[in-house]
């Protein structure tokens, strides 16, 4: 691995624009390996020295930058990026002024093909979110995670933590084995509906298949480009499988998948429905009126257009400013800076909303 | 322009650099071979710390399939979004005619040069217990001493 420049003061000073309540929707805390070890129980820690984890392949790693992290993120001393609170708190939280950040640790405890070990190692990292982060700062909110292709033992671990006020969301990740609208699924949607939590779905894992529809790609690039490919599966699934007539109070929020996809995407089902709908009896609406009415987004990796004022047309074709949430992706390379992601040609109002107002709605904070 | 003293030369072995506040600006001095360059410690993408990034080569090709690597360790990638700069000449690679860093002159000279200005200093003392303690001017102010 290459060693990282570990010098980290001196980083130019921001312009924290104190009116603003900024929530981050997205930050990844990085629990190593003996943070694992001292949560797994006694039995699953002895399974875990044994046999260690067992996932599927074709992950990229380093992934750009060692361990896909900003390079002054790493903290003094050699600990991995996002693994340290102090240097977290500082680094983001305070250099921003940012009220609340909403941790998603990507631990694979929810690829794990050993289901019973993916429970053990959800638990442990739901109960290290806890412990080490969100009980020791109060501006921080975990995710709940569950090992989400059993629905059945994912419920048992939302109804153990659901009910902590430290947890604000279940974490499920982008490439599952089937696609999210599927009956397996269900008891997950229903276990957090108990609870009034949204259901995140971050960006990650292979499920055990390729992104793409065409197989297996040869560069990280295209996995970055073509994450969209992945969510919009899953948006499709869950719409036409008539998910919302089921659950109508389920929300569904998107994490680093970008946003500008979701235009197309309605267009293309609006159309199809009209002329399909008669195969999707449980589907009562326009797919545009259930992706508008229960999905959020994350606007991280943001559209960069080389015409700026493409973005603000982009924002008003998508329709859904009161539905995305600003993030970083801290620590990994492609953060986005609270100061700087957002374009300038977006109005106060717009910028207010997505910086902080409907994170704050959605996940019933106080700002 | 004023110059200000920022190092001195066997500070900054070759292939390192230095970051350093000049006049409220945070800068990166690099030595390549024996030069030295300055650069703006702010990318002008999203304003990340750039001169913390890692160094890198020039990846170029002149036909497709073809992979040429070459200039190692002139070329820095921000810390960030990996946005690749000269260090000798603050050019952007990816997109060279609208992206650019700030580069500043960089001379080695015999020895510091007085510059215009001198920053404020106070006197000193440290007590039998080891305190150290700070004379300001003007009346006593009750305040927070904390630590940067």
């Amino acid at each position: 691995m290459v060693k990282p420049f570990s010098a980290v003061s001196n980083s130019p000073t921001r312009d924290v624009n104190t009116d603003l309540t900024i929530v981050d929707s997205d930050i990844h805390s990085y629990m190593d390996e003996d943070c694992l070890r001292r949560f797994l129980s006694p039995y699953w820690r002895n399974h875990y020295d044994n046999f260690g984890r067992l996932g599927y392949t074709g992950s990229l790693m380093p992934r750009a930058m060692p361990k896909a992290a900003r390079h002054d993120a790493w903290p003094p001393g050699g600990a991995f990026p996002g693994s340290k609170l102090a240097f977290m708190q500082n680094q983001l939280l305070d250099e921003w002024n940012i009220r609340y950040g909403i941790l998603l640790p990507l631990t694979g405890a929810g690829d794990q093909i050993n289901l019973e070990f993916g429970l053990a190692m959800a638990r442990a990292v739901n109960d290290w979110q806890i412990e080490d982060w969100t009980s020791k700062e109060p501006r921080l909110r975990g995710s709940i995670m569950v090992p989400y292709e059993d629905g059945s033992l994912s419920a048992e671990e939302i109804h153990r933590v659901g009910n902590h006020p430290g947890m604000v969301q279940v974490l499920l990740i982008t490439r599952t084995r089937e696609p999210l609208g599927s009956r397996r699924y269900w008891p997950i949607y229903e276990a957090a509906l108990e609870y009034d939590l949204p259901i995140a779905i971050h960006f990650g894992s292979t499920g055990g298949h390729a992104m793409t529809g065409a197989g297996w790609p040869s560069f990280y690039i295209e996995d970055h480009a073509g994450m969209a490919q992945s969510f919009q599966s899953q948006i499709t699934s869950m719409v036409s499988q008539g998910l919302f007539e089921l659950f109508p109070e389920l929300k569904i929020v998107i994490v680093e998948g970008g946003v500008s996809w979701i235009v197309p995407l309605m267009w293309r089902m609006d159309k199809v429905y009209q002329q399909l709908s008669h195969e999707l009896p449980r589907v009562k609406e326009m797919p545009s009126a259930y992706i508008r009415r229960h999905f959020w987004l994350s606007t991280q990796p943001i559209e960069e257009p080389l015409e700026p004022h493409q973005f603000t047309e982009m924002l008003n074709q998508l329709d859904m400013t009161d539905r995305l949430l600003f993030a970083t992706d801290y620590p990994h390379w492609d953060f986005d800076s609270p100061d700087r992601a957002i374009p300038r040609a977006v109005s106060s109002r717009d910028r207010k909303r997505i910086m902080g107002e409907n994170a704050l709605e959605l996940y019933g904070l106080t700002a | 322009m004023p110059k200000y003293a920022v190092a001195t030369v066997d500070q900054i072995p070759e292939g390192q650099r230095k970051i350093v506040e000049v006049a409220g600006r945070s800068i990166g001095i690099f030595n390549l071979s024996g030069e030295f360059f300055a650069l703006r410690n702010s990318c002008p993408h999203q304003g990340g710390p750039l001169c913390l990034g890692r160094v890198t080569g020039f990846l170029s090709a002149r036909v497709p399939g073809e992979r040429t690597y070459s200039r190692h360790g002139e070329i820095l990638r921000c810390s960030w979004h990996a946005w690749e700069f000269d260090i000798r000449t603050g050019q952007s690679w990816h997109n060279p005619d609208r992206v650019r860093v700030r580069k500043y002159d960089v001379f080695v000279d015999e020895g510091p040069v007085m510059g215009p200005y001198k920053a404020e200093t106070f006197p000193v003392s440290v007590d039998d217990k080891d305190v150290i303690f700070v004379e300001l001017p003007g009346p006593l102010t009750a305040g927070v001493v904390s630590e940067a």
